[in-house]
């Protein structure tokens, strides 16, 4: 690597730097500006946490139990401390027809007494409301459909501003956090169609196909009673063997034949479209669950709000992609893949079994997509085109680092991963995956080679 | 049912909209990918853009004609603004971009903000009506054919208009690739260093290739959006992408009637599956149908490009894809 090299790289990884601390700081600018004078948003939250109400306060104001009855309490903070309204009159009534009327005590406490279970109406009369109280939507002041299963139920009028749509700080770092995990899922997932792509050329479509390989067969053997992660190794075997086996059966032929790089790609199309629609014949259109998925509940870990499983991907990926890089960096085989990536030929000349080589990447390259395929699953679910959904990402990943080059994708991955995610917190979710592509494209535009991609690949 | 039936009905699927509309998307494809060796995977971008284009037009009550000139501006734009950045990048990268944009267009669409214009996720019904496409058919109501090869007068007259826009595109491309322009895209395909040094702004050839064959697959789009009378997002992804490269591919990429050819066997083809399916001694539902027919799309896709590349009509000496 000569020194301008370096120095480029090195400006376009302080860019990056950049980029990843300018962010959040951009997105928690966007979200204030709309929020004006509300306050601080962990303030707004603490007290809107005073006007939180539940069965048991109920029936404490109530002096007993409540029989069938629809009841709730009005409640709004005002200026920081929570205030009640007393003597509003609650009617619910059903199809239209008046049931039940009640008037709220001084603890804002409503209790109406309803004949059976069904569906009702409860309204209030905003003009009744104490001096101070403002419905949160204006529009709410009747509530259409409250059911009544249980005997009893709760109904909520929200009073004051808005304030479920603020984020605090523990948002944007959980945010953030999920989106290292899906960029690193994604970086296992994409190395090996890196590192196809580096030693044979190929573009390989059909790589969503070896990740779906590996969440459905982790599923099939779950589902058959194997513990998940016992499931897990064997998957990844499963993964890399596919990998060899399209290696042997299909592409090295075709490489024998000297095949047209372009061609083979459409080949791989063909291959992809076939594999996953045999996917969805043999496994059912419907997503599924590993049995680890059950169970996970968000915890606290410092600001982040996580599952276990979560944790738990993020320290698998990281360590396998240490592990790659290892094996890639300072093994003979990683050496010889580097050669062969780097020039066939002369790799072959120096006596290095290339056709050996191609098909051992291969056999890394399913079983890094197998794993990141299971691990996607288990933070999603399981479907026959999960792959084909992670593909356009996974592609992403691999051309924003440079087409070829492992460490490029890696960072590529995350890059991807984290934009992705986080662009949720300051455009409409809808536009996710349109920023992710953006980027891809911006990045084409500038330095077309990708971010660790040297000038020569590029024709 | 019987085979005879079943062979109607391909036929009639063949002949009928669905091939002209895969032909003339195709025909467009072929400019682009055949004549120049342009991989754009996007192509259902500019379907969308000339569905769309229609759509729009109906829903504000403009007339049909300001509907295809929305699509075509759209398409020449799209073309512009992909095309310029992008045309100077190798095969696989401008595939990966192109397919990028596609998805970019569709998922832009279907969001929630968009919904004033493209209607969001459920798209825009009730076109053909405000637009009045169906009005000036001349053909008289009632069924013209032979048993179950029939068409309604509708469907002639979606058919007319198809095919004989088809009919242009193709002779418009004759000429073109005829001409000393089209040898330089030929030229271009074959050997991108040479046609340079030779003299030729190929990035400026290129770009007019991609326009002109992205706005012939825009005009397909909105066929399709008259015929059907709706737009919705959740067709336009890359697999209908794939399927026109199998009818360009299986046609002959590189011949002027290899898409008409292609479009016509590829659309026989499947509704011969289809109709074996459906008529199986055990019940096929039609989820599984149409994974079937995909699957067998993606095989044949495979099959044709490694023992067959040239198609049906092209010659295996003048073939596509050479350079890396």
């Amino acid at each position: 690597m000569n020194l301008p090299a370096v120095s480029r790289s090195l400006r376009v990884l302080l860019c990056l730097v950049a980029l990843a601390v300018l962010w959040p700081a951009g997105a928690a600018h966007a979200q204030d500006a709309p929020a004006g004078d509300a306050g601080e948003p962990t303030e707004a939250e603490e007290t809107a946490e005073a006007c939180t109400f539940g069965k048991a306060q109920a029936i404490e104001a109530n002096g007993g139990p409540l029989g069938p009855s629809i009841w709730g309490r009005l409640c709004q903070v005002i200026d920081g401390a929570p205030a009640f309204a007393e003597g509003v009159e609650v009617v619910v009534s059903q199809d239209g027809e008046e049931v039940a009327t009640a008037t709220t005590d001084e603890g804002g406490v409503f209790v109406a007494t309803i004949p059976e279970n069904g569906v009702y109406q409860v309204a209030i009369d905003p003009e009744t409301l104490p001096d101070g109280f403002s419905l949160t939507d204006e529009d709410r002041a009747t509530l259409e459909r409250i059911r009544v299963n249980l005997g009893d139920q709760q109904a909520i009028f929200r009073f004051g501003e808005d304030t479920r749509g603020q984020r605090d700080a523990s948002d944007y770092l959980t945010t953030m956090a999920k989106g290292l995990r899906l960029g690193l899922i994604l970086a296992v997932a994409a190395v090996g169609l890196s590192l196809v792509f580096g030693v044979t050329g190929l573009t390989n479509f059909a790589h969503a196909e070896l990740v779906t390989v590996g969440g459905i067969g982790a599923f099939v053997l779950n589902d058959a009673g194997v513990p998940f992660w016992l499931t897990v190794p064997l998957a990844v075997v499963l993964g890399g063997f596919t990998g060899v086996a399209n290696d042997r059966l299909l592409w090295r032929p075709l490489r024998a034949r000297r095949m047209a790089l372009l061609s083979m790609m459409v080949v791989s199309i063909g291959l992809s479209t076939a594999a996953r629609n045999l996917f969805q014949i043999g496994f059912g259109p419907e997503g599924r669950r590993y049995t680890a998925s059950s169970g996970q509940f968000e915890r606290a870990y410092g600001p982040f709000r996580l599952t276990p499983n979560d944790l738990l991907i993020m320290a698998i990926c990281v360590v396998v992609l240490i592990a790659m890089t290892v094996l890639l960096r300072s093994t003979r085989l990683g050496t010889a893949i580097r050669a062969v990536a780097d020039n066939p030929d002369l790799a072959a000349s120096s006596g290095i079994a290339v056709n050996r080589i191609v098909t051992v990447v291969w056999g890394f390259s399913g079983a890094l997509a197998a794993l990141g395929g299971i691990l996607y699953g288990l933070s999603v679910n399981v479907s026959f085109d999960m792959g084909f959904v992670l593909l356009l990402s996974m592609f992403a990943a691999v051309v924003l680092g440079g087409l070829g080059n492992a460490y490029g994708a890696i960072l590529g991955a995350v890059v991807i991963g984290i934009v992705q995610e986080t662009s949720g917190l300051f455009v409409d979710t809808a536009y996710k995956f349109v920023v992710a592509l953006a980027v891809l494209i911006i990045v084409l535009l500038v330095r077309p080679q990708g971010i660790l991609g040297q000038r020569e690949r590029f024709g | 049912m019987s085979w005879l039936s079943i062979l109607a009905l391909a036929v009639q699927a063949a002949l009928g909209f669905q091939g002209a509309s895969y032909a003339l998307a195709a025909t467009g494809l072929n400019l682009k990918f055949g004549y120049t060796g342009l991989s754009n995977f996007g192509h259902v971008g500019f379907l969308l853009v000339g569905a769309y284009g229609m759509a729009i037009a109906a829903d504000n009550g403009w007339s049909i004609w300001v509907g295809f000139a929305l699509g075509i501006g759209a398409a020449v734009v799209l073309g512009l603004l992909l095309g310029v950045p992008t045309l100077r990048l190798r095969g696989d990268y401008l595939a990966i971009v192109t397919i990028a944009a596609a998805e970019i267009l569709r998922l832009v669409a279907n969001a929630r903000p968009s919904e004033p214009v493209t209607g969001g996720s459920s798209g825009i019904t009730g076109l053909s009506g405000k637009l009045g496409f169906f009005e000036p058919n001349f053909i008289p109501s009632g069924s013209f054919g032979i048993g179950d090869l029939s068409f309604n007068s509708r469907q002639l007259w979606s058919m007319l208009w198809t095919w004989g826009a088809v009919l242009v595109a193709t002779l418009l491309v004759r000429a073109l690739v005829r001409s000393p322009w089209g040898r330089v895209l030929r030229a271009i395909r074959e050997d991108e260093d040479a046609a340079k040094a030779l003299g030729k702004n190929v990035v400026v050839f290129k770009l007019q290739s991609f326009v002109l064959g992205g706005t012939i697959g825009a005009l397909a789009g909105a066929f399709i959006a008259l015929d059907s009378g709706a737009v919705s997002p959740t067709r336009w992804i890359a697999p209908l992408t794939f399927a026109i490269y199998t009818v360009v591919i299986l046609g002959g990429a590189g011949t002027i009637w290899g898409p008409i050819v292609g479009a016509v066997a590829y659309w026989f083809v499947l509704d011969v599956v289809d109709g074996v399916l459906n008529n199986l001694w055990f019940d096929v539902s039609d989820t599984t149908a149409g994974a079937v027919r995909l699957a067998l799309m993606g095989v044949g896709l495979m099959l044709l490009m490694i023992f067959r590349p040239q198609g049906i009509l092209g010659s295996k000496k003048e073939m596509l894809a050479g350079a890396r």
